[in-house]
């Protein structure tokens, strides 16, 4: 009988302890250039934090802020409005803890510790948050709705599989309850594009552009991909047109000449002719992102698929293009991030998204040079907006790798 | 009963074959295509026509009457709108000339330096691209031009940054060569120097490589000529620098306007970022073997990122580097907003003078798409230079 073996532990081994003094001279002074370096650079951190301090609590008047808080957040959309974006942003949070759940069924824990600081961190921000207190408890207690519901989804996702379809149709219909919000009619007062503005029209600009282009997208980035040559020439040509030139060109294109080239009876105003150039724009690049999923489809998928007897459409509709989908979500958050960046160069035609809206803010003789403060905090909120989200985008192409 | 071997007895039906399907289906997206061309020409002829302006380019000779902030060649409201368009041009190209190679040198540096065994050095290269790629590229012009420049030059006429550096609300000086024979030859040397040192060192290599020779000799004239050269630089070019009492009055050095020096520093600063991810994911496209062979090889950290590791990124980065120099050409159309006269403001204060929508925009998109063009030349060139010569 051969002797038992003796059990390998599973633990890990033990961390090897790092004092800070053996960190130190490991990271920061390992030999003498790199003494240097972090010597000047200590210094230049030091005196840059120093001077920013003090300018921050000395010299910075930040009411600019917390004055116009509700222009940065919805321009001039009206007041006794205002209820309808708050119920779209309780929609919205409802439907995110739903998804975020149903996406985190197969996870041991909900809520572990990194998420649970995360939340206290918002929580406390939210509180800082220098406006009206019901304003801060309705934020607050969004922020409990989302993580509520994330319980909920997960519970619900547990015992019914087939919730991940239900969801996206809860989505489509909730985006049409939102424009029904934000646009009016049928029994709502109607608010026209003109009022709507700062973070806003920023997030509107980018979701409907991203949402209304992506079938443009993937008619061009098929067409590009065709057999057919004309179909091939055509996509193209549009592609690297609307690509060779700055989207700012084709902002004011769609300013000037969309009145120019479409018939007298259609009249858009501005918001819209800036989303028409937008979705055109969005559409391009998102095609280039679902060509770099389509070639990255090997051969044998769609050879197996006619070998099954599909036709085209069949092959392109069942195999192909979920797959090549699934393989750009990433990126195609990636063209939403840039897409939110980009939103900002319509303040350049004088439109009142976040960046327009703080150039008019600063225009303000009682704000005047106040320019720090507010790019400052507009700044933030992008970072804020585009870090998110491109920390998600690295996280979902985890979850969604499902090669061994 | 038919034999359905035999090619020609029974003909599939026309709609159950596929090369009739591919001629409709691609007739049908020409069909499309001009009738959404035909209609939005007809609307446009018929609303220009409406508005008294028929399209033709015959404004181009007209006088412009409008004056340009700054521009390297002559220029004054009796001269023409195509010179006007010309002077434009000449402005982008002094922006993006300048632009790309500091764009290249951030992000090269800020890349490399991600790999750096220094904590503080790892983290700011981190932070710099962080913050640089969530931020549009707008917000960042404006905190250089309104935060930045005008910030620092505050309330006073003239503000000495350092000695090297003149700040005012006119502009931005900086050192600059005098403009002297003295200075030229030196300025002719060097070149020289640079372009006989780069035949040494490639001759050094050859001779090392297929001879075995040792190199010393040639290590010595080449380290002679780097001092020599490094004297000529600091001490042969007359550096002159900027010192004055106000802004009208400052000797010395060379200016740039406020407007110009922030935009190019916000296009440098973005782009930088991005070329640093570019930079970043080359490097680690090379394999860690390579690393550690070279490192076995008994080379140095330094040479062998210089010999082993570089060479292969580089066929990785210059490919994604065209499309971040496209991107670059692209934004440079931003200098509208805050007032730097490139094409894109000059075709803007066109627009608003004489109309002509259509032709002004037909002139700035074929304008661009040549820049991205040439671009894009170069660059395949330097890409075919740096791609392996595979056996």
């Amino acid at each position: 009988m051969t002797p038992a073996p003796t059990p390998i532990s599973s633990q890990r081994p033990a961390a090897a302890k790092v004092t800070p003094a053996a960190w130190l001279k490991k990271n920061l002074f390992s030999n003498w250039y790199n003494s240097l370096i972090s010597v000047v650079l200590l210094w230049l951190i030091g005196s840059t934090l120093y001077s920013t301090v003090v300018w921050a609590f000395t010299q910075a008047r930040w009411a600019v802020i917390p004055d116009n808080l509700k222009l940065y957040m919805t321009g001039l959309f009206p007041v006794d409005q205002l209820w309808r974006v708050w119920l779209l942003l309780g929609i919205i949070c409802l439907l995110a803890g739903m998804t975020w759940g149903i996406l985190a069924r197969n996870l041991p824990k909900l809520y572990d510790n990194k998420t649970l600081f995360w939340a206290g961190a918002i929580a406390l921000l939210i509180v800082l948050i220098p406006t009206a207190l019901p304003n801060r408890l309705l934020l607050l207690g969004y922020e409990l709705l989302i993580v509520a519901m994330a319980w909920v989804g997960r519970l619900l996702a547990q015992s019914r599989p087939r919730m991940g379809q239900w969801i996206s149709v809860a989505w489509a219909v909730a985006s049409l309850i939102g424009l029904w919000l934000l646009v009016g009619g049928l029994g709502l007062p109607a608010v026209s594009t003109g009022k709507w503005g700062g973070l806003l029209l920023t997030l509107f600009m980018a979701l409907v552009s991203i949402v209304i282009s992506f079938p443009v997208a993937i008619g061009l980035a098929l067409s590009r991909q065709s057999k057919l040559p004309v179909v091939r020439g055509l996509a193209v040509g549009l592609i690297e047109i609307m690509r060779g030139t700055p989207l700012t060109v084709w902002l004011f294109i769609g300013d000037v000449m969309l009145p120019i080239f479409l018939p007298n009876t259609l009249n858009l105003d501005r918001v819209l002719r800036a989303m028409v150039i937008l979705i055109l724009f969005c559409a391009t690049y998102t095609a280039e992102t679902i060509r770099g999923g389509l070639q990255a489809i090997p051969r044998g998928q769609p050879e197996a698929a006619s070998a099954l007897g599909l036709n085209t459409p069949l092959t392109l509709g069942l195999i192909v293009l979920p797959q090549a989908i699934k393989i750009s979500i990433p990126a195609l958050v990636g063209v939403f991030i840039q897409m939110i960046q980009e939103t900002s160069l319509v303040a350049i035609l004088g439109l009142f998204e976040l960046l327009g809206m703080s150039r008019s803010i600063l225009s303000n003789p009682a704000y005047v040079g106040r320019y720090a403060e507010v790019y400052f905090f507009i700044g933030l909120i992008y970072w804020v907006l585009c870090y998110v989200m491109s920390i998600g985008s690295r996280r979902l192409e985890k979850a969604l790798n499902t090669e061994h | 009963m038919t034999d359905p071997g035999t090619p020609g007895t029974t003909k599939p039906p026309i709609w159950r074959d596929d090369r009739f399907w591919k001629i409709v289906f691609q007739l049908l997206a020409v069909a499309v295509v001009v009738t959404v061309l035909s209609i939005a020409l007809t609307n446009m002829t018929r609303n220009l026509a409406i508005q008294g302006r028929n399209f033709n380019f015959a404004f181009l000779s007209q006088v412009s009457g409008f004056n340009i902030g700054e521009s390297i060649i002559p220029f004054d409201r009796s001269k023409s709108y195509l010179y006007a368009f010309f002077v434009g041009f000449i402005n982008t190209l002094r922006l993006i000339l300048i632009a790309i190679p500091l764009a290249t040198v951030f992000g090269v540096f800020a890349g490399i330096v991600s790999f750096s065994d220094n904590w503080l050095l790892r983290k700011l290269s981190l932070l710099y691209v962080e913050v640089m790629r969530n931020i549009p590229i707008l917000l960042v012009l404006f905190i250089w031009y309104f935060v930045i420049f005008f910030g620092v030059t505050g309330s006073e006429d003239l503000t000495q940054v350092s000695p090297f550096l003149l700040l005012s609300k006119k502009g931005i000086w900086i050192p600059w060569p005098a403009a002297t024979a003295a200075s030229f030859a030196s300025a002719a040397v060097l070149g020289v120097g640079a372009i006989a040192a780069f035949f040494l060192s490639r001759w050094r290599t050859k001779i090392m490589a297929e001879q075995g020779a040792s190199g010393k000799n040639q290590l010595y004239v080449l380290l002679g000529l780097g001092i020599a050269g490094l004297l000529i630089f600091f001490f042969g070019l007359g550096w002159q620098f900027p010192g004055g009492e106000d802004s009208n009055n400052v000797t010395g050095g060379l200016k740039a306007s406020l407007e110009y020096s922030a935009m190019l520093m916000a296009l440098a600063a973005h782009t930088g970022a991005f070329i640093a991810e570019v930079v970043r994911a080359g490097i680690q496209s090379v394999s860690k073997g390579q690393w550690e062979a070279s490192r076995a090889a008994g080379l140095s950290q330094m040479q062998t990122m210089q010999l082993v590791v570089l060479p292969q990124a580089l066929r990785v980065i210059v490919p994604s580097l065209n499309s971040q120099y496209i991107t670059l050409n692209k934004n440079s159309s931003l200098a509208l907003a805050i007032g730097y006269p490139e094409i894109f403001s000059v075709s803007q204060t066109t627009l608003n003078q004489a109309g002509r929508a259509v032709e002004i925009l037909l002139l700035l998109t074929l304008t661009f798409l040549l820049l991205n063009l040439v671009t894009s030349f170069v660059m395949n060139r330097i890409n075919a230079m740096v791609q392996f010569s595979e056996r």
